[in-house]
């Protein structure tokens, strides 16, 4: 089987500073990491992997060149190779123009039985690109995945989770998955793996010319979203739980209660 | 030193790995207990921290020291008593038969620890032992094919959960240090058996005792190396042991540090956080700054021993020497900061002040690494 993964890295917190004036993420000074739905995404496909010996992972990701260190950390988990869509034509992509890039991408590596995505991305937290991925590539997609049920020959049953619930779906492969986190338990990298993804050259960077992508349909150009207007929503106070029996639990709610004399 | 993204991948995964299958409930227990969670071995073993050094072609990852270094700093700012399992399988068990291990030798047991099948235990030190490793009297006697041992190991990290154990013996007691030869000794072997674990101050949840030999028969094909070429042996891989101690002091003074400036924050006397008053922000400044030159000296050990550098052994003297020392004074501050809250067992850096205290006595005092460094400059 050929597997392929999206994945994206993201500033690492849910507090993402915006530039007031560009409307624009501020990732200077914030450290990246791999987006935690895409290693959902990309534990999947592992496991996918490790179940149909001989199969491939391929991870896929758009961004500038520091993502290299988080395509290596798929490969230290477990990947076997990774392609990063990199040119100044792709800055400043919205999800339509950024799912334009990708899909041009997995076209040229190509020959796929099944894609894994994670559900959204931390830092714009749109969960747009997979689903417009999968609409370019002319594929079904199933968002929400919190269970494969069963891979069968010419298809796959998926849990997909709703607010209070999940519905059990079967669709045919090729198609594209979207992961959450309660699918599963992202692997650890190994030592041995971090040095041969550090030591190998498993990584390509692919340009606009490499996907035969016209410059004008990617990167800021081709991105139709326009930013009215950003704000950082005033942060919220810290809830409190409570343990303990429902006895306890209720007279700790009267003593607090009593304390801010609200009774 | 600016690392590449390889060592800080290791570190990532180090941290992650500590962070989530180590938490302070956990870390708490192991030391209350003193039982240390077979599963959480396993966990070690199944992600290749036992083999980090080894090489791939017999199970291990193929790391180089730098890497090894860094792994048992993170796993040491989590939890010092895992980083002596850890440390004790890549380092002192393990570097003798990398210097001195024949092809068959190296496959069965480095690849067996690395492969987390086996542990091992390093068997130099005795009662009348210890700076003065030379003057071990521990015995091997010829008896045809085989030899016989007999004495006894003090203070051996592992030793009564260990599988096997690299025992420095007199084979020529004439010739003091260049007299001493090296064995792998079998745990199992009839007239091995282990002291009664020792109570320890600190790193507790790692069983330390004595290793007692008396007429053990091991065949020749269980010498490691040449006859009466063991001491320079031992002394090369107490370098790596010294290394290991070192990064050890990086990451439990990194953990002290972190303690410190936590509490710092919170802790609030004369209406204001206690970090507001330079008494002890001076306190934490002294502290980072001590820490970070001890992790420049690390670093610097670790690259220059892969290298080959003949400075090597002083650099891994220094680092061990001053990392070691630095962790406890970073200790005796972080503590200093949480007053009488950090005499007492809830928080966390009561038991971090007791884990560094041996790090300036084992593999070597902080008296023998002097000994060492003056020895090289003035030789």
């Amino acid at each position: 089987m050929k597997i392929i993964v999206c994945a994206k890295q993201v500033p690492d917190t849910n507090e993402v500073k915006i530039d007031p004036v560009k409307g624009t993420l501020i990732r200077d000074g914030v450290p990246s990491i791999l987006n935690p739905d895409d290693a959902n995404a990309l534990e999947e496909a592992l496991c996918l992997k490790d179940a149909n010996p001989g199969s491939t992972v391929t991870v896929v990701s758009m961004g500038p060149g520091q993502a290299m260190i988080m395509l290596r950390e798929c490969i230290a988990m477990g990947a076997d190779d990774a392609v990063l869509l990199s040119s100044r034509a792709f800055g400043g992509a919205d999800t339509c123009a950024t799912s334009t890039t990708l899909a041009a991408g997995i076209k040229k590596i190509g020959d796929y039985d099944i894609i894994f995505a994670g559900r959204q991305a931390i830092d714009g937290d749109t969960a747009q690109v997979a689903p417009q991925l999968a609409q370019r590539l002319g594929l079904p997609v199933v968002t929400y995945v919190q269970k494969v049920r069963e891979y069968k020959d010419k298809s796959v049953v998926v849990e997909r989770q709703l607010e209070d619930g999940f519905e059990v779906i079967e669709v045919p492969t090729p198609c594209v998955l979207t992961c959450i986190k309660e699918l599963n338990t992202p692997r650890y990298m190994t030592i041995g793996r971090i040095l041969y993804a550090c030591e190998s050259d498993c990584i390509k960077v692919w340009n606009e010319n490499d996907v035969e992508l016209d410059p004008s349909k990617c990167g800021l150009t081709a991105s139709p979203t326009n930013v009215l207007r950003s704000f950082t929503p005033p942060p919220k106070g810290k809830g409190e739980m409570l343990s303990g029996t429902v006895n306890e639990m209720a007279a700790a709610v009267v003593a607090k209660l009593t304390e801010k004399h609200v009774i | 030193m600016v690392l590449s993204e390889k060592y800080q991948l290791i570190r990532k995964l180090a941290r992650d790995f500590c962070e989530k299958e180590i938490p302070k409930e956990l870390q708490d227990e192991i030391d209350q207990t003193g039982d240390y969670p077979q599963e959480l071995l396993d966990k070690f073993k199944q992600y290749g921290f036992f083999g980090i050094k080894a090489p791939r072609e017999i199970g291990g990852q193929g790391g180089d020291t730098l890497a090894y270094c860094i792994t048992i700093e993170e796993i040491s700012r989590v939890s010092s008593v895992s980083a002596i399992y850890v440390s004790g399988a890549n380092s002192l068990g393990t570097g003798p038969l990398l210097l001195a291990g024949t092809e068959e030798q190296k496959a069965k047991y480095i690849g067996g620890v690395a492969r987390g099948e086996l542990f091992p235990c390093f068997g130099l030190t005795e009662p009348g032992a210890g700076s003065d490793a030379g003057g071990v009297v521990t015995s091997a006697v010829r008896d045809g094919d085989d030899w016989i041992l007999n004495g006894r190991k003090a203070f051996i990290t592992g030793a009564p959960i260990a599988d096997f154990c690299v025992v420095f013996a007199k084979t020529d007691p004439k010739l003091g240090s260049k007299g001493i030869t090296t064995f792998i000794v079998d745990m199992k072997l009839p007239g091995v058996s282990c002291g009664k674990p020792e109570n320890k101050m600190g790193i507790i949840g790692c069983p330390t005792s004595d290793v007692i030999l008396e007429d053990v028969r091991i065949p020749d094909s269980c010498r490691l190396g040449e006859v009466n070429k063991g001491f320079s042996n031992a002394m090369k891989t107490l370098d790596y042991g010294r290394l290991g101690v070192a990064s050890q002091s990086v990451g439990l003074g990194q953990a002290c540090l972190e303690e410190a400036i936590k509490y710092a924050k919170e802790r609030k006397q004369f209406g204001q956080p206690i970090a507001k008053f330079q008494a002890i922000s001076f306190m934490i400044a002294d502290m980072a700054t001590e820490l970070e030159a001890a992790r420049e000296l690390l670093y610097n050990a670790a690259v220059t021993k892969d290298l080959g550098d003949p400075k090597a052994s002083m650099y891994c003297s220094m680092a061990k020497y001053f990392a070691s020392e630095a962790c406890n004074h970073i200790a005796y501050k972080a503590l200093q900061i949480h007053g009488g809250y950090g005499y007492i067992k809830d928080y966390r850096i009561e038991r971090l002040y007791r884990d560094c205290r041996i790090n300036s006595i084992f593999e070597g005092t902080s008296q023998v690494q002097q000994m060492v460094i003056s020895g090289a400059l003035l030789k």
